[in-house]
């Protein structure tokens, strides 16, 4: 019981950082949105994406990628946070030894669901339609969120290790690209040489931009929602005991 | 039967990687006293410190607060304790009070206790005026304050504070001396680190002082001061190379302090020979006349009863502030 109490307290405490400071949700979307314009007008015509139009193939690969990198913020509020001594103050108390962490990822989710808003709203605008339930839409937004949720714990360890706010920053970058790149968010796997594709195909960004796409384009998702919640609840099974430990010994 | 310490601490051995931040150190603070640490920088005050708060665990030794043991029952130890630690842990983002409610909250206050509670940490604090501005926007004697009301929301038995009051102004210091003052008249035991000797004289019944992670001599600070001996000869040269001369001419002086008492130091970093004179005046009168005959250039001397400074300059061979 004491540990919501805290987490909900430590919640909210970051969700009142996120309010004062508009600039840093500024340039998180910015980052999405500059990169749907780009990918939509400028390398757009040259990617052929047989059965679906470009921007509702792209879309989902935007989402996905936009959830992990608000993941990343993880990380650096963390950083931010044994700093500035906050966390000594935090680990002096006699509070629940995971609220600190959940609060943290649980305050950089809420933050992405309205990054996924933005995104949306800003797709619709240049041309993207779900052709898809309801019921799909939603399930894709909780399977991108529970992707970047996961992915918070895993910024939370490279916090934890590096403890320094742009080193944080650069190492959660440096897992963050070659996932998003090397995966069929932008393009078709089928365009990437036989030996790349065998990754390509089977890591978790494309498996959740895959199931996302699926289900808010209507076509059929087959396993892949099921994989991409795996790969997330295996990476949190992995991820959120290990910040936990290195928390407590901090 | 003596009651059991409100912080007890044994053979606490800490490294960092090469090197040894503590190298074996005991400590005991009595329940409602003051305990001033003090010590050069790097001598393990802070590490010492976070071990007592539980944030550090000890490589070897065992440290107890209010009875609970800072490994196995560190949670009661959180909830006996309140910390200020050297840099001040406040959120800039959040107000003044807002920062206080966080804290109450996650004392296990109610929202409306926990605003009762800042609203009158504030009150005391002088903060009341700036209680809902960010602190992003205070200046450093308020952060430290803040931090300070930060470390009392949870009405502690055991305060540690790890150099409090560097880096506040003259009369903000007072202040926050008169705070704890009010704080130990209730009963709440102190264990503070500090480099202001006269902060450790006004406040700490007891003094420990540490270097190098061992410590080196413990007492009230009069019992300190008196281990020196009388009176106190402080001498600037004006050329740090006659320093060992100098020693070398007052060798020679019978009558400097009795047989087998504390000798003649020389500290190059200030140029400054201290002298500990049992002939008072009279031994002034022969130092000067024994320095000039071997040609040392004095700046400035001047004759005095030792203070903690002095005790601190003997025993550790540097001055308080010096690294
Ligand atoms: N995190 C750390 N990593 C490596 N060495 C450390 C670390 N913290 C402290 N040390 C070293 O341990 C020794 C004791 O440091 P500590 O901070 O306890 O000293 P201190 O007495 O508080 O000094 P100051 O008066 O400067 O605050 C120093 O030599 C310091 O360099
Ligand atoms: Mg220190």
């Amino acid at each position: 019981m004491r540990a919501v109490t805290d987490t909900a307290i430590v919640t909210h405490r970051n969700i009142r950082h996120l309010v004062r400071t508009p600039q840093l949700l500024v340039f998180a979307t910015i980052q999405p949105v500059m990169f749907t314009l780009l990918f939509v007008y400028v390398f757009g015509g040259a990617i052929r994406t047989p059965g679906l139009e470009y921007v509702n193939y792209l879309l989902p690969g935007i989402l996905t990628q936009t959830t992990l990198f608000g993941g990343t913020a993880t990380a650096v509020g963390l950083a931010q946070d044994l700093n500035e001594g906050m966390i000594d103050r935090f680990r002096s108390l006699p509070m629940a030894r995971s609220a600190v962490l959940a609060g943290r990822t649980l305050a950089d989710a809420i933050r992405n669901v309205f990054v996924i808003g933005l995104i949306v709203g800003v797709g619709t605008a240049v041309g993207f339609r779900f052709h898809g339930s309801v019921g799909g839409a939603l399930a894709a937004f909780g399977i991108a969120l529970l992707f970047g949720y996961a992915f918070s714990w895993v910024f939370a360890v490279v916090a934890l290790i590096v403890r320094q706010v742009e080193g944080a920053q650069v190492a959660s970058l440096l897992i963050v690209f070659p996932l998003v790149f090397a995966s069929s968010a932008f393009v078709p796997v089928a365009s990437m040489p036989g030996w790349l594709q065998v990754f390509t195909r089977h890591q978790p960004v494309s498996v959740t931009v895959g199931s996302v796409r699926a289900l808010t384009q209507g076509t059929s998702a087959g396993t892949l929602p099921l994989t991409s919640v795996a790969w997330s609840l295996g990476i949190l099974a992995l991820a959120a005991p290990l910040a936990v430990t290195l928390y407590r010994r901090l | 039967m003596a009651a059991t310490p409100a912080v007890e601490a044994l053979g606490l051995v800490k490294h960092y990687g090469a090197v040894r931040a503590l190298d074996g150190v005991d400590l005991s603070v009595e329940e409602g006293t003051v305990l001033g640490l003090l010590g050069p920088n790097g001598a393990g005050k802070t590490t010492l410190v976070r071990i007592i708060a539980t944030l550090l665990v000890p490589d070897a030794g065992t440290a107890r607060v209010a009875g609970h043991d800072v490994r196995s029952e560190a949670r009661a130890v959180r909830a006996a304790i309140g910390l200020a630690g050297q840099f001040a842990a406040v959120d800039a983002l959040l107000s003044g009070r807002e920062n206080l409610v966080l804290v109450g909250r996650l004392y296990g206050l109610s929202a409306r206790q926990a605003a009762l509670r800042a609203e009158s940490l504030l009150e005391r604090l002088g903060l009341a005026d700036a209680a809902d501005r960010l602190v992003r926007g205070y200046s450093g004697g308020m952060r430290r304050r803040l931090d300070l009301g930060a470390s009392l929301v949870g009405r502690p038995s055991v305060l540690i504070l790890d150099e409090p009051t560097t880096g506040l102004d003259p009369r903000t210091r007072i202040e926050l001396w008169e705070i704890v003052e009010g704080l130990v008249r209730d009963g709440t035991t102190v264990l503070l680190t500090t480099q202001y000797l006269e902060e450790a004289d006004r406040l700490a019944g007891r003094i420990v002082l540490i270097d190098n992670g061992l410590t080196i001599a413990e007492g009230t600070p009069d019992e300190l001061k008196e281990r020196l001996g009388a009176d106190v000869i402080d001498a600037r040269l004006r050329h740090v190379d006659q320093g060992e001369i100098a020693l070398a001419a007052l060798a020679s002086l019978a009558t400097l302090s009795p047989p087998g008492g504390p000798a003649p130091t020389w500290h190059a970093e200030g140029r400054r020979l201290r002298i500990p004179s049992a002939g008072g005046a009279a031994t002034l009168l022969e130092t000067l006349r024994a320095l000039d005959a071997a040609g040392i250039e004095i700046e400035d001397i001047s004759l005095h009863r030792p203070s903690l400074e002095d005790v601190f300059l003997t025993l550790t061979g540097r001055g308080a502030g010096d690294a």
